[in-house]
């Protein structure tokens, strides 16, 4: 089998979801063509011996909607000969973007290939496609629909994690981010937004919220009580008859914020390294892709993990760096006691909770955080997992070069 | 041709008017002859130039239109499991077509509407073009399906939605509720309210000023009021919405809501012609299931015939009562004043002290006022009925009394004074009833003068709510006091079944197993929280500690020392009786004193208290929810059938009807017997063989049921 390497990575920094958020002005196809222009200027690689631009994207409608990598690549500058693909998985969207990239690599079948994400949630609302799994009567009633956040309590009442201790997480991811940026742990993949006449509009993960303190976390008010008053606690509890109620601990706090971002990964093998003079930073080892119960939801990244170590032929003790998406709190915790890794070895560059999940490009993002972290600490193996709506997770193996 | 539903009168403006009038019904329902005439007279109407349009009245003075005939429904029923889904879904698209035929021929039809108009009636109203309703409060306009587990079939789901909006009309469809003719009109469903005998007038009048023959939604540019399709954000929210609501209440044992909302969802998305087929579809999918058959079989049919009182001594005179002496004014007592006070009964409310007579009263004083308060009653009936209710201390008031309702202590020597006491006053001829729940009718006959006169009649908590009366025959009681009890059962609009003598009676009985076996998994390290659940999520009423905490632990406790004292060696002695005594050496007594197998904090939700886990520590293996519920509701069902087998509830309709109004087994099912005919004997056997070989012989399979096995027979036919 061909060897499929990662060549280099390139994020946005993330600007707040909202209105006032510093990306808001920047349309997605913006975002994604500037991220694709620096993959380009950074390399020698001539565009047309990119075979595809796949694209993650959560919610492909409107702006973000008809294969939009195809035409980010366009604009670019790629020329017309390069064909894009616009991928799906929900928050695992931009890390399976990289996978399949690779994959195509692995199969012979391309030689060079970028992976790439993007998600604009303060201009295409997160919901806004829709989908039978969301409102169609039939579907929800089969899997138990239920928002993310009543799984994520849910995850947190069953496997018992309290308010205060997701709370503790989120201060740690708060306190984690802000120690990466003292030390600029993530610039050599971030690069500026601009605007139309070249000014920088965004340089840096706005969403983090650093001075944040335990007091201030728990003066928030839990945000899916309602909801659960009003049916969605009992369709999850009828899938889980053991629990007698769900207790709601999450928050904007303790949960992923909402941003807008994208990132790019460029992926071949050695053949075009040698060709373009491309230096390989990891080896993409192994991925998977599971699925389990759709209420509870998320609960599948180390299901996803166990799996891919077992594919790459290693044990968990050959991880140096977990990265796991910060969805909600509940979601890291659970994690690490279904793998029986602890906190202090995961997500060690902070995450979702304080740089916020623009969930299109998150997984691209992190599995360049987890390189960069291999890089800086001279580690071998990172593991990148993220947990998906619906009842999936993705998890990809990388070995630093 | 002879008319036996819709006759057609031709007036001189070229208007025909349908009136319907269905043979051998008092009040209009949908059947075979009623859709042949609909449709041939539609078709006369559309080939008869001289015809301009057409008005549908009701020519009964009772109802308008009922919906569909349920007995013919649950007969067309019967043979369905050899049917092919196509044949099913050809009957069923019969009605919907017709409908379609009506409101696309061409020529205005309009509707006049005098009383109550349900399920097909509503949906022959929404299909006509103009529909004018007598302007009367009481006349109920709704869709009831839903609550004998079928969905609308005749374009309910459709036009609903798309005259009141979507996420106003889903709460009618999925509850069935019903809608003033106010009502309606404010939601856009009708389009006129007249007086009662003006209506026909009004619809004619409708149709000679040009009305035209289009509905709203063959129009090109129509809009469903409140949105419309998946794009829209209202739409997405009330789809997100309201199946996570309706899950919380139906627990998913109703196939007929998620249907509901499925055709609504799909229907609405689509032109009439396709939206009507799809609600077949799902119509179809409904009565080829087993929800709808039971539940129509149990709550419609058999209920109504125990309303209309089924079991009544056919040759025994009409025995109203008119003056009802009720000895013992506690929360029973208070209640059952109250629900014969409102039916026009002169009630004496007797009890030792004037103070608690006053306040048995003073509780149908705290209803009336509610009542007042939400416009339900006016205060002229309130004080009719609260000036029927005579408070006293003193058994001569019990003079001229033809009805006696005991409900004090549950201590045959107390009853027994009570009795001796009534006696001296009241008329030799009048009828004795009692309302204990434990101790046998014919030993407390005993103390009666008249054995024959002498009758359970068992109400069940709170009284104004509960819709079940058990009528318990001692062994003397004669016909007359059965005669008597029913009668008083069908004055106070309550549903009423008839038992023999035996410990606990029928539904006692019966339900007693339900928080036993509960009991018996919590001594074995079954998680509380899992078998509470295992009981609410297979439909029950309440959950088994729940209830009993509501019973109250030490009334169970009571209630098996004395069974065990009562039965001496034949006593079978169940784990359940330890976690039982268990609670109440603890002090723990229920819902009553704050603690029982639930913590009542003051500013939360109950929960199940944590000290059980010390008594009873968790196993290590848990057995799965299935598991957990067949115990439950199996272990009831036993004890049904060993009813059936002693003779305790003699007919299995009334077992059923018992078991849903009684003690709130899962409507579902149709009852326990409807449940074990639909599971199948054979399986329902050897299932309970497999407990019974676990657990021990309260799943011990009684030989009516061996028998019956053998004889390849049905509880139903």
């Amino acid at each position: 089998m061909t060897e499929a390497f990662i060549f280099d990575h390139v994020r946005s920094p993330r600007g707040r979801g909202k209105k006032d958020g510093s990306l808001h002005s920047v349309t997605p196809i913006s975002l994604l063509t500037q991220i694709l222009k620096a993959i380009k200027s950074r390399n020698e690689f001539e565009v047309t011996a990119v075979e595809e631009v796949i694209t993650g994207c959560v919610t492909a409608v409107g702006e973000q909607g008809g294969d939009i990598g195809r035409f980010a690549a366009i604009m670019a500058g790629y020329s017309d000969h390069v064909p894009g693909l616009h991928v799906n998985r929900f928050c695992a969207s931009g890390l399976v973007a990289t996978n399949y990239a690779a994959a195509s690599v692995m199969a012979g079948q391309k030689d060079l290939v970028i992976g790439s994400g993007v998600e604009s949630m303060s201009r295409v609302p997160m919901g806004f496609d829709g989908g039978a799994w969301i409102f169609d009567p039939q579907v929800t009633n089969k899997i138990g629909t239920v928002m993310q956040g009543i799984s994520a309590d849910m995850i947190a009442t069953k496997y018992g994690f309290s308010r205060e201790q997701c709370d503790e997480y989120a201060i740690l991811s708060q306190q984690r981010t802000k120690k990466s940026w003292d030390e600029k742990r993530f610039k050599n993949s971030i690069i500026p937004i601009k605007d139309h006449i070249g000014r920088t509009v965004l340089d840096h993960d706005e969403h983090m919220r650093p001075q944040t303190t335990m007091e201030d976390l728990a003066g928030l008010k839990p945000s899916f009580t309602d909801m659960g008053e009003l049916g969605f606690d009992s369709v999850i509890m009828q899938k889980y008859p053991d629990i007698e109620r769900v207790n709601h601990v999450h928050h904007a706090g303790n949960s992923s914020g909402i941003v807008d971002g994208a990132g790019a990964m460029l992926i071949g093998n050695k053949k075009t390294a040698k060709k373009y003079n491309l230096k390989p930073r990891a080896r993409i080892v192994a991925f998977a892709d599971v699925g389990v119960d759709p209420s509870i939801m998320l609960t599948g990244p180390g299901e996803a993990a166990r799996k891919a170590i077992k594919k790459a032929g290693l044990t968990k003790q050959d991880i140096d760096i977990w990265e796991v998406n910060e969805a909600f709190a509940s979601v890291v915790l659970r994690f690490c006691q279904e793998m029986d890794v602890p906190t202090s070895d995961v997500n060690v560059c902070g995450g979702a909770i304080a740089m916020g999940h623009p969930l299109g490009a998150t997984g691209n993002m992190i599995l360049g955080t987890a390189l960069d972290e291999l890089e800086r600490t001279g580690g071998k193996y990172a593991l990148t997992a993220l947990c998906v709506g619906g009842g999936m997770a993705t998890a990809t193996i990388i070995e630093r070069v | 041709m002879t008319q036996k539903a819709i006759k057609i009168d031709i007036d001189k403006d070229g208007i025909a008017l349908l009136s319907i009038d269905v043979e051998g019904q008092s009040m209009n329902v949908i059947n075979q002859a009623f859709i042949s005439e609909l449709e041939a007279h539609i078709k006369t109407i559309i080939g008869d130039d001289k015809i301009k349009g057409a008005v549908i009245c009701s020519a009964k003075e009772n109802g308008f239109l009922a919906g569909a005939d349920l007995n013919m429904v649950l007969g067309n029923l019967a043979g369905r499991k050899d049917a092919t889904p196509d044949e099913v879904f050809e009957a069923s698209f019969t009605l919907n077509r017709l409908f379609r035929l009506l409101e696309t021929c061409g020529k205005p039809f309009a509707i006049a509407i005098n009383g109550l108009t349900l399920g097909g009636g509503f949906e022959l109203a929404m299909s006509c073009h103009y529909r004018v309703v007598a302007d009367n409060d009481n006349i109920k306009l709704g869709l009831p399906e839903v609550q004998i587990g079928l969905i609308p079939g005749a374009g309910g789901t459709q036009r609903l939605p798309r005259l009141m909006g979507i996420q106003l009309a889903l709460p009618y469809l999925l509850q069935g509720k019903n809608m003033t003719p106010k009502q309606a009109l404010s939601n856009n469903v009708i389009h006129e309210i007249a007086p009662a005998d003006e209506v026909v007038e009004k619809a004619k009048a409708w149709i000679l000023a040009g009305g035209k023959a289009e509905q709203p939604w063959d129009q090109k540019r129509f809009k469903i009021p409140g949105g419309q399709g998946v794009y829209d954000p209202n739409i997405v929210q009330t789809f997100m919405g309201a199946p996570a609501m309706t899950q919380k209440e139906t627990k998913n044992n109703y196939p007929a809501t998620v249907a509901i909302l499925s055709a609504v969802y799909e229907g609405h998305q689509l032109p009439m012609d396709k939206a009507i087929e799809v609600e077949s579809q799902y119509f179809t999918q409904q009565l080829m299931g087993d929800v709808a058959p039971n539940m129509i079989r149990t709550l419609f049919v058999n209920k109504n015939k125990a309303d209309k009182l089924i079991r009544r001594p056919k040759d025994v005179p009409e025995a109203k009562t008119k003056k009802l002496g009720m000895l013992g004014a506690g929360l029973m007592g208070a209640g059952i004043a109250y629900v014969s006070a409102k039916a026009g009964i002169e009630v004496i409310l007797l009890d030792r002290e004037m103070k608690f007579a006053e306040k048995g009263k003073a509780y149908s004083q705290g209803i009336v006022e509610k009542g007042i308060k939400y416009g339900k009653v006016t205060q002229e009936e309130a004080d009719q009925l609260m000036s029927l209710i005579k408070p006293t201390t003193d058994y001569a008031d019990l003079e001229g009394c033809d009805l006696i309702i005991e409900a004090v202590l549950e201590d045959p020597k107390v009853k027994a004074d009570v009795t001796k006491k009534a006696e001296e006053v009241i008329p030799e001829s009048c009828i004795y009833g009692s309302n204990t729940s434990t101790l046998p009718i014919s030993i407390l006959a005993k103390s009666s003068r008249n054995e024959d006169k002498f009758i359970g009649i068992h109400f069940f908590s709170p009284v104004d709510k509960m819709p079940l009366v058990e009528i318990i025959l001692g062994k003397k009681t004669s016909e007359l006091a059965l005669a008597k009890a029913l009668d008083y059962a069908r004055q106070i609009r309550k549903t009423p079944i008839v038992v023999n003598d035996s410990r606990g009676f029928y539904t006692s009985r019966c339900f007693m197993t339900y928080p036993l076996e509960a009991s018996n998994m919590l001594s074995e390290g079954i998680s509380p929280v899992l078998i509470e659940n295992s009981g609410v999520y297979a439909g029950m009423a309440v959950g088994p500690f729940a209830v009993n905490d509501e019973v109250g632990i030490d009334l169970s406790h009571h209630i098996s020392e004395a069974t065990k004292a009562a039965l001496g060696d034949k006593y079978h002695a169940e784990a359940s009786h330890e976690v039982i005594a268990k609670l109440y050496d603890l002090g723990r007594y229920g819902k009553k004193n704050s603690k029982g197998f639930y913590e009542y904090p003051e500013n939360d939700k109950k929960h199940i208290w944590k000290g059980l886990a010390d008594y009873y520590p968790l196993a290590d293996e848990q057995p799965s929810q299935e598991d957990v519920t067949r115990r439950l509701i199996y272990r009831q069902a036993l004890e049904v059938v060993r009813c059936l087998e002693e003779n305790v509830v003699t007919e299995p309709e009334d077992a059923d009807i018992g078991a849903i109004f009684g003690w709130g087994f899962a409507p579902w099912t149709g009852g326990p017997i409807s449940m074990i005919d639909t599971i199948g004997i054979d399986k329902f056997i050897s299932e309970c063989d497999e407990l019974s070989k676990k657990h021990g012989d309260v799943f011990k399979v009684p030989e009516m049921l061996r028998k019956m096995q053998k004889d390849g027979q049905r509880f139903y036919s």
